[in-house]
């Protein structure tokens, strides 16, 4: 933030107005994928067995089902920002940037919603899927 | 974007020398689309598969599990647990580059170096587990 008046760089938008939140949100959720992934992981790896009763009977209970939701929550949101960098970056014409952008918010709210009801749908209904 | 200006390109690939830094910054790109496409798919896939029952998730293992397709998911799941290692090592390692620190060219290298080093290990750690240690 170099030039501009003073109340811009107290601000510190720059002529775009926004931004400095998808960089700070960016680390945010890379801090808490960390956490999750790991708790994520470790769970996986203590399963007796990766059979459906299993998943389901791990899935139902609460301290699987809700990190599982932040989870999902937090990688999606991670994915959602992550990717429009890489298309802001890459796609220079502004009608393909835009509907690229469109698709990657299409893509990663109908996937996230997909993997969240499928977890609620498994915790709520006792494993007896 | 008009690029037939004639005036000069900054640098790219082909003329900067390679060095771990640059692979790394490259990698954590790489890593995170891959992640972000084919990682999200196939975990909702298979969390929709539990989701909807046993016959669902059978042919879930069964897809995954057939005679071709086994090998294809065993590349596939060892690349993308190297993909999450990766991803997650240089990720722990922007933090510390966000602080101000780590930029000396000694530093700097060794801990590029070491976030490939830590993600070629851990997916050998656990992929050794799933198929030697259970």
């Amino acid at each position: 933030m170099g030039g501009g008046t003073e109340i811009g760089r107290v601000r510190g938008l720059g002529s775009a107005h926004a931004g400095g939140h998808h960089f700070w949100h960016q680390r945010l959720t890379g801090a808490f994928n960390f956490a999750l992934m790991l708790w994520f992981i470790v769970s996986l790896l203590r399963l007796p067995g990766y059979d459906h009763a299993t998943i389901v009977a791990w899935l139902a209970t609460p301290l699987a089902a809700v990190p599982m939701l932040l989870l999902i929550a937090s990688v999606f949101y991670h994915l959602r920002i992550g990717l429009q960098v890489v298309i802001e970056d890459y796609v220079h014409e502004d009608g393909n940037r835009i509907a690229l952008l469109i698709a990657l918010n299409a893509y990663a709210i109908a996937l996230g919603a997909l993997a969240a009801f499928s977890v609620l749908k498994i915790a709520l209904s006792g494993g007896a899927a | 974007m008009n690029r037939k200006s004639g005036r000069p390109l900054s640098p790219h690939l082909t003329i900067w020398k390679w060095g771990p830094n640059m692979l790394v910054s490259i990698l954590h790109r790489a890593t995170g689309v891959g992640l972000a496409t084919v990682g999200a798919a196939l975990f909702v896939w298979w969390l929709a598969a539990a989701a909807s029952g046993p016959e669902s998730y059978q042919a879930f293992l069964d897809c995954i599990g057939g005679p071709v397709m086994y090998w294809i998911m065993l590349v596939v799941g060892i690349g993308l647990t190297w993909a999450a290692f990766q991803h997650v090592y240089s990720g722990l390692r922007h933090f510390v580059l966000d602080t101000g620190a780590g930029y000396e060219l000694r530093t700097n290298k060794f801990w590029s170096t070491m976030t490939i080093v830590g993600s070629v290990l851990t997916t050998g750690l656990i992929w050794a587990y799933l198929i030697w240690g259970r």
